[in-house]
């Protein structure tokens, strides 16, 4: 690891100041930044931590669903959204491990957008808001291809604001050696129809299977998408899985999840 | 009721208190004043050839203190392979020199050729890195694939081998027109090709080594990662370095872990050793995770294809198999030895089978050099043929239990003299196959299938039989079989004055629990409680000269030198009990820990002989040697034949192909038994290691040499999720028939038995569950391959 400066704000506004400084990198949970760091192939000059701010922090009810701040971290969520969006709560229980979810934060999370991770299937499944300190910006908007978001140079995510589904459910398929997705899906029931995201599978990151979604809409149940087929030219290959491979699993974990959603 | 002491108590392992409260001393908790800091400046191609190394871009870099290149050790010597093997056509085997520090080319990725020693291991980075940016090395293409290693004769590992080949082995060479005309004339032969998946060791301890030199002495101490001390001081002392052995002193404390990856010698500990003498200071290493991926030996890597010959009725006619075995850039010190005299001999495996021929081609390419890996040889044998076995029952439409059961060798056959050129000395392997049967309730299964298909998964049930040797080895058979060095062991008891016990011992405990089960024989032996024993280890000043711990070899052949020096240490307590009690030699008995007349009441406890021992003022002086101390060194006469069936059952889940296992049942014979939790322990970690190959692990490298799986993210190790809860039983026991305590060794079983329980397993499952055009699916078994085989 190279030498940095590390600030820790108390504020957004504070730390929005902080990230002016040339080379400045935030940092929440670090569970990605920190590694990379550690094997010398990220060396920003100053770190800026958000999980100094208690404004980015907590899970609560409000206007337009359920309010998670951006520094909240996994186990945070895993333990206080389990009232209200259930699926939701067991997607944070479900990542990585007890170590990770207390340090881990959704925010970081959104931000890296690695085309692993859970939560952004959820944000796009439930068609969450992801508030920064200069926006707000839908989810369909905000995903822009694997490690790619449209967040800015400096701006931050301050909370994530998720409607509250009828229905839901979150299943995974783990990579069998870091426990990442190799598939996820996040099947959600609202009122104007069902969203299905889908994460770990795609080369261009997380995605919504839109024939999935208007067959679930008409026929919530996992025998609705039976006919469906996905094209696997566009879904990631690697040692873990073919792309045929990782197809199969978005259909086969789809309907699993629809039959968890109840 | 279950022995609370002693022989067969499960007495808790004493060496846990430290290891589970953080309190143990690895070699990179020592810190020594003065240190410095060890970099290796590591290739990042696998094939090139060293144009120049950027030393001068260290220079003046803050807390740089010395760097080396392969040129400061171009004069030492290099290191050396163990065995010498002998191709087919009666030559040696090519055996080109590894150097300390690459020189002339890098040969794979991790390839140390240079290294830096500075201040604190921050600044040995930062130069490393520098040095690393400077150097040119002109990339050539990497040699990867065996079958195209040995084919393209134009890409070459090492400049004067011309097709890549260490050496092309057969065994026994004289049976090789008798084992082709028995399968050309067969009823039938089944033929299976299969890989034996590349594994990297991944000890939870990386390696480390700490070199010291005193100038006023001249003496060298290395602190080092090493499951055999006294080996790693000759091969540093004698071989690289050329220092005198008894001016260097070898140490290695708490290590954690091995599985065979620490047994050898590596660069690193002859770099720190070399730079602690330039420096006049102590210069450490600690190896990242990264350079354990890179630059551990790593195990298994075979290419094989094996036929089986029988009958229509499935009995054996003989075994042929053709293995092109990977040994990496650099013969490493057993890298030899594993794929031929640990593998080849094995091919008869418990059965009762007139023909079998091994043919292995050893291959250099570029990548990190491959060793004996817990099993080392016999999971490859065991697996080649367990797989084959099924594969034959499937076309000749045969029941797998049947067949084993027919084709096993009887009680009444031993000592069975194989094929292959092992004597079993005994066995009962029915037994363990009845045992299993019984504890996996065999004829329930398809009661518990139709249970997992009600849920949606297919079910299967696969079975191994399988056989080891271990407890290596007679050293004038291994002389023979081109070994270089000797493979006894050692130990000295040494009774003090006020009666407790040091027992030093060549053996090596790297987390087996030595400290505890050799404490309980000697215990038991002695009459004495397990507290009052000591057992000390890991350091050649204070220990025998033995060999170390691997191949499941510690308790047989180190714990019969110690069984065979407690002997002496009765033998002489007699003597001085006679004097003391006024009786003849010959009347005096020891048991209960006392030395008593025979027929009186007449007693000497064994702490009142040793006190007197050591203060002799009613002693034999004038026939008899004061003290209480003996040595036995101990060459086993034979090999040790653990062996034992196992029962894996699994559950496919069709949708997205993964495997659960969901029952395993092991059946072991390991002779006597000295600490059963501790034999369930070894049992579950060594299976727990076999569904890891067989599920999880594998390793690979891209067309141009990059290690693929590099790191935790790619390279999948077992979870506890991934294990069931395993079903154990070591009551079927045949005694070894030719050490003392009777032991076999019980280390490596359960990585051996394992993989093919567990394919057999799947496979089964696929084929019950109508995929009958699989037949086979190579390890890892992992959802991916699996789904992918059910679709195809």
């Amino acid at each position: 690891m190279h030498n940095f400066d590390f600030v820790k704000p108390a504020s957004i506004a504070d730390a929005v100041k902080a990230m002016g400084h040339d080379g400045a990198q935030a940092l929440s949970g670090g569970q990605t930044l920190i590694p990379t760091m550690k094997q010398r192939l990220a060396a920003p000059t100053v770190l800026v931590s958000l999980t100094g701010i208690s404004e980015m922090k907590g899970v609560c009810m409000g206007e337009g669903g359920l309010h998670i701040g951006a520094a909240t971290p996994h186990a945070v969520v895993a333990a206080e959204a389990g009232a209200v969006y259930p699926a939701l709560a067991a997607l944070a229980a479900g990542i990585g491990d007890p170590a990770v979810r207390s340090k881990g934060t959704i925010g970081g999370s959104l931000a890296n957008n690695d085309p692993a991770a859970c939560y952004p299937s959820a944000v796009l499944a439930s068609g969450a808001t992801v508030v920064t300190n200069r926006r707000k910006i839908a989810a369909d908007d905000y995903f822009q291809g694997m490690f790619t978001t449209a967040l800015d140079e400096g701006e931050i995510i301050t909370e994530v604001v998720f409607p509250i589904p009828q229905k839901a459910a979150y299943v995974k398929f783990n990579q069998p050696a870091s426990r990442f997705a190799l598939t996820g899906v996040f099947v959600a029931k609202y009122p104007g129809g069902v969203r299905v995201a889908v994460t770990g599978a795609s080369a261009s990151g997380v995605f919504r299977w839109a024939e999935a979604e208007a067959a679930l809409s008409a026929n919530f149940a996992a025998g609705a998408i039976a006919g469906l087929t996905v094209d696997a030219s566009g879904m990631i290959g690697d040692l873990h899985g073919t792309q045929a491979y990782r197809a199969n699993l978005v259909k086969v974990l789809t309907g699993r999840a629809v039959t968890a959603a109840g | 009721m279950p022995k609370d002491h002693g022989i067969g108590a499960s007495s808790k392992r004493r060496e846990d208190v430290r290891f589970l409260t953080g309190k143990g001393t690895y070699t990179d908790d020592m810190n020594i004043a003065g240190q410095t800091y060890a970099v290796m400046v590591r290739s990042s191609v696998a094939h090139g050839r060293i144009v120049s190394v950027g030393t001068s871009a260290a220079e003046g870099m803050p807390g740089v203190l010395a760097v080396f290149t392969g040129e400061d050790f171009a004069a030492v010597g290099g290191n050396p392979a163990g065995w010498l093997i002998n191709s087919r056509d009666g030559t040696p085997m090519r055996e080109p020199k590894r150097p300390v520090l690459a020189h002339g080319k890098v040969r794979h990725v991790g390839d140390a050729y240079a290294a830096v020693i500075a201040e604190t291991y921050q600044q040995a980075k930062d130069a490393a890195q520098a040095i690393a940016d400077a150097s040119v090395i002109e990339e050539l293409p990497a040699v990867v694939n065996m079958a195209e290693a040995v084919a393209n004769a134009s890409n070459r590992v090492h400049d004067e081998i011309p097709d890549n080949l260490c050496f092309d082995w057969g065994w026994i060479e004289d049976n090789r027109a008798k084992v082709d005309a028995a399968i050309k004339s067969a009823p039938h032969v089944t033929t299976l090709e299969l890989v034996n998946n590349r594994l990297v060791p991944n000890a939870m301890e990386p390696r480390a080594s700490i070199g010291e030199y005193f100038p006023g002495t001249g003496d060298y101490k290395l602190t080092t990662t090493s499951q055999n001390p006294h080996l790693t001081r000759l091969l540093v002392a004698a071989f690289v370095m050329g220092i005198p052995e008894n001016k260097l002193q070898v140490v290695a404390p708490d290590v954690g872990g091995g599985f065979g990856s620490k047994i050898y010698h590596y660069g690193e500990e002859a770099l720190v050793l070399a730079a602690a003498k330039k420096l006049a200071r102590p210069v450490r290493w600690t190896a990242e995770r990264s350079e354990s991926f890179l630059t551990d030996a790593h195990g298994r890597d075979h290419v094989t294809k094996i036929e089986l010959a029988s009958d229509k009725e499935g009995n054996f006619i003989a075994f042929r198999t053709e293995t092109l075995a990977n040994v990496g850039a650099y013969l490493s010190n057993f890298s030899t030895a594993t794929p031929t005299f640990l593998h080849g001999t094995l091919m008869s495996g418990p059965y009762k089978v007139p023909n079998v021929y091994v043919n292995v081609k050893t291959v250099f390419t570029n990548t990190a050099p491959v060793d004996a890996y817990r099993g080392a040889g016999r999971p490859e044998a065991t697996y080649s043929l367990e797989r084959v076995i099924d594969k034959m029952c499937r076309e000749l439409g045969l029941d797998p239990f049947e067949v084993r059961r027919k084709n096993l060798l009887t009680p009444d056959q031993f000592p069975y003299q194989s094929p292959v050129g092992l004597m079993y000395d005994t066995g009962n392997y029915q037994a363990t196959l009845d045992k299993v049967c019984e504890m996996a309730d065999v004829a329930g299964f398809e009661k518990r299938r139709a249970a997992s298909a009600a849920k949606g998964k297919l079910r299967g049930m696969g079975l191994s039989t399988w056989i080891e040797a271990c407890g290596i080895a007679p050293s004038n058979l291994v002389g023979v079989l081109g070994s270089r060095v000797g493979l006894y062991d050692a130990a000295t008891v040494r009774v003090n004055a006020t009666g407790n016990l040091s027992v030093m011992v060549g053996a090596h405990s790297h987390g087996q629990g030595h400290e505890t089960v050799f404490a309980q024989i000697v215990a038991d032996k002695l009459g004495v409680p397990e507290s009052s024993v000591e057992i000390v280890h890991g350091d050649t000043a204070r220990i025998p000269f033995g060999m170390g711990s691997y191949g499941s070899r510690s308790l047989a052949v180190c714990g019969t030198a110690m069984d065979k020096a407690l002997d002496k240490i009765i033998a002489k307590g007699k003597k001085i009990a006679a004097h003391m009690l006024e009786a003849a030699e010959g009347d005096i008995t020891f048991g209960d820990g006392k030395f008593s007349v025979a027929g009186t009441d007449k007693a000497k406890t064994f702490g009142e002989i040793a006190f007197s021992a050591y203060v002799p003022h009613n002693y034999p002086l004038e026939t008899l040697e004061p003290g209480l101390e003996e040595t036995a060194f101990y060459d086993p006469a034979n090999f040790t034949y653990p062996a034992g069936a196992y029962i894996c059952e699994v559950e496919v889940d069709e949708g997205t192909g993964k495997v659960d296992v969901v029952a395993f049942h092991c059946a072991d014979d390991f002779g006597n038994i000295m600490n059963p939790m501790i034999v369930e322990g070894q049992v579950h970690g060594g299976v727990g290691q076999g569904i890891g190959q067989a599920l999880c692990e594998f390793t690979t490298y891209d067309e141009n040499g990059q290690l693929l799986t590099g790191s935790y993210m790619d390279y999948a190790m077992p979870r506890a999720e991934d294990v069931p809860f395993y079903n154990v039983d070591y009551s079927c026991q045949t005694p070894c028939t030719h050490n003392p305590l009777g032991v076999k060794g019980c280390g490596e079983a359960g990585a051996i038995g394992s993989p093919p329980a567990v394919v057999n397993a799947v496979i089964d499952a696929l084929q019950r569950g109508g995929h009958t055009h699989v037949t086979h699916i190579d390890m890892p078994v992992s959802p991916s391959r699996v789904w992918t085989a059910m679709n195809a």
